[in-house]
């Protein structure tokens, strides 16, 4: 296509969106280490946001840290074999049982949220410990460890793999452990990933489910940004930002080498994130 | 193998939601709770002002999506690649995020509250008013219908519209008659899924809606203020059923263009 006007509009129109999407987060980050955001930059430039953040809120930081891993390892051992047994069976009873555990992603996290209370609230030690966030944290990132590996495990030839591991005397479990794990790898990175990054930002269903005693990050961001002062609360997010952006990248380019292999994307096709 | 998930999913899943449905009847009201989105104002408003949003959103969301996705599959630059992960990152950013962003954009202490002193001596606040809560859901928006329409886009086939040039048509021609009817899946697909976002999104209102009703801060309200937990499970009920079919409807069609593109 020729470079013409056509081509600056367009590339104007874009790079304007694309200053909607990055400018409010620079903004954050910049308020976040100014001494008085008001005055601007002149102010000057301080740590001592974050460190009254890490005084106020380190805890929640650790609590969200602490659920993310052990819902990510909680999500590995139910959804592998899960992915595996739903690519072996296929059909019609498969992708009814597909749609059924992705139902938790598309309901609303205050429905779920909800529904746990009415039915656990009353068993009052794991309604406020924290193990009652880490159930709505396990039925929201399930969906996406399933798909992620079921994904990986559709694109490639997994039980001719078998037969032949089959064929050479290995039994079930080593033929699941030596050679479909090392296989769906992929799968279970992109999967890993987005169950961590899911699970720290979490806030819909943690909101409702969360006590005064087990705060996670996001539901502290609200809490800052409800009764904090400007920099407090962008020193915090800025925080958020830190622990979430690795992630964020790892996952773009987990998402580019399983296109560039050109298998199918390793990546679950579920943009349906809730916000 | 699919014990462990399936005791995990019915008991905390299957019977939670079943033990919902039956709350929402439980009321004064009994069975006609569920219909309280049609008959009861304040819910009926809140139905309406939401269901208007989520749409207005979605099609804002479709329209500058489709331009900015066509201009970034057609064109090769250097920088491209940047633009893209930039346009795309936000994605995985928690609804509470976005709100506080868009008060750092429109808040009390915001960019466009400074600038448009600067320029006009008027200072703009808009953060908490529907313009602000339709700005946090077009943020969020934008990442995840972008990414729909490039992948569309990218399997467009090209000589049907060097066909259509070849043949006379104009530019605008091209776009509606051959652009956009090769596009509708996509369209389709990611409108549902951007719709059903808006609808369920509790995170980003929680944030900004202070004075503003919609769907998810009502159910919240109702079961935290008013106490009406009946009232609460059956606007939650109704509100859950809206975003699974949006994203049925979502998944069963784009399902059937991967099918199509062999």
């Amino acid at each position: 296509m020729r470079r013409n006007g056509l081509f600056a509009l367009q590339l104007a129109f874009t790079l304007f969106i694309c200053a909607f999407l990055i400018v409010p987060v620079i903004l954050s980050a910049l308020a976040g280490v100014t001494v008085n955001f008001f005055k601007g930059l002149k102010s000057g430039l301080t740590f001592n946001w974050i460190i009254e953040v890490w005084g106020l809120y380190a805890e929640t930081i650790y609590l969200s840290m602490g659920l993310a891993i052990v819902c990510l390892v909680i999500t590995l051992l139910l959804g592998i074999p899960m992915a595996y047994v739903l690519a072996r069976t296929g059909g019609r009873l498969s992708r009814f049982i597909e749609e059924l555990i992705t139902l938790p992603v598309a309901i609303p996290g205050l429905a779920i949220a909800l529904a746990l209370i009415l039915t656990y609230g009353g068993f009052r030690e794991f309604r406020s410990s924290w193990l009652f966030i880490l159930v709505g944290h396990v039925l929201y990132t399930l969906p996406f460890m399933v798909r992620s590996v079921l994904a990986v495990l559709s694109s490639i030839n997994f039980q001719e793999l078998e037969e032949g591991a089959a064929s050479l005397g290995a039994g079930f479990w080593p033929r699941f452990f030596q050679v479909i794990i090392p296989n769906v790898k992929p799968g279970i990175l992109a999967g890993s990933l987005m169950v961590v990054t899911l699970s720290i930002g979490e806030f819909n269903l943690t909101w409702m489910l969360h006590t005064p005693l087990t705060k996670t990050l996001p539901v502290g961001l609200a809490d800052s940004y409800a009764s904090m002062r400007l920099e407090i609360a962008s020193a915090y997010t800025l925080v958020f930002f830190v622990m979430i952006i690795p992630l964020l990248v790892a996952m773009q380019m987990a998402s580019n080498s399983g296109q560039r292999k050109k298998k199918s994307t390793a990546v679950p096709d579920l943009p349906i994130k809730r916000s | 193998m699919t014990l462990p998930l399936g005791v995990v999913f019915f008991a905390f899943f299957l019977l939670p939601m079943a033990q919902l449905v039956l709350v929402g009847a439980s009321g004064e009201e009994g069975m006609s709770a569920y219909f309280s989105f049609l008959t009861k104002t304040r819910h009926l408003e809140s139905t309406i002002a939401t269901t208007l949003l989520s749409a207005g959103v979605t099609l804002v969301a479709l329209a500058i999506s489709t331009i900015v996705g066509l201009f970034l599959v057609r064109n090769r630059f250097p920088g491209r690649e940047t633009l893209i992960s930039l346009l795309t990152f936000p994605l995985a950013f928690p609804g509470v995020v976005i709100g506080f962003l868009i008060i750092l954009l429109a808040g009390r202490q915001g960019l466009i509250g400074t600038m448009t002193k600067a320029v006009t001596g008027d200072k703009m606040v808009f953060a908490y008013s529907m313009l602000g809560l339709f700005l946090g859901y077009l943020y969020f928006s934008i990442p995840r219908v972008l990414l729909t329409i490039m992948a569309t886009a990218e399997k467009l086939d090209i000589s049907l519209e060097e066909a259509a040039r070849s043949m006379g048509a104009s530019q605008w021609r091209v776009i509606v008659d051959v652009i956009l009817p090769a596009l509708r899946p996509g369209l389709i697909a990611s409108g549902a899924i951007c719709f059903a976002t808006s609808m369920g999104a509790f995170g980003t209102a929680f944030t900004l809606a202070t004075n503003i009703d919609v769907l998810p801060m009502t159910i919240y309200t109702e079961f935290t203020l008013n106490a009406n937990i009946a009232g609460a499970a059956s606007l939650s009920i109704i509100l859950g059923l809206i975003t699974w079919i949006a994203l049925f409807v979502a998944r069963s069609l784009s399902g059937s263009t991967v099918a199509a593109s062999g």
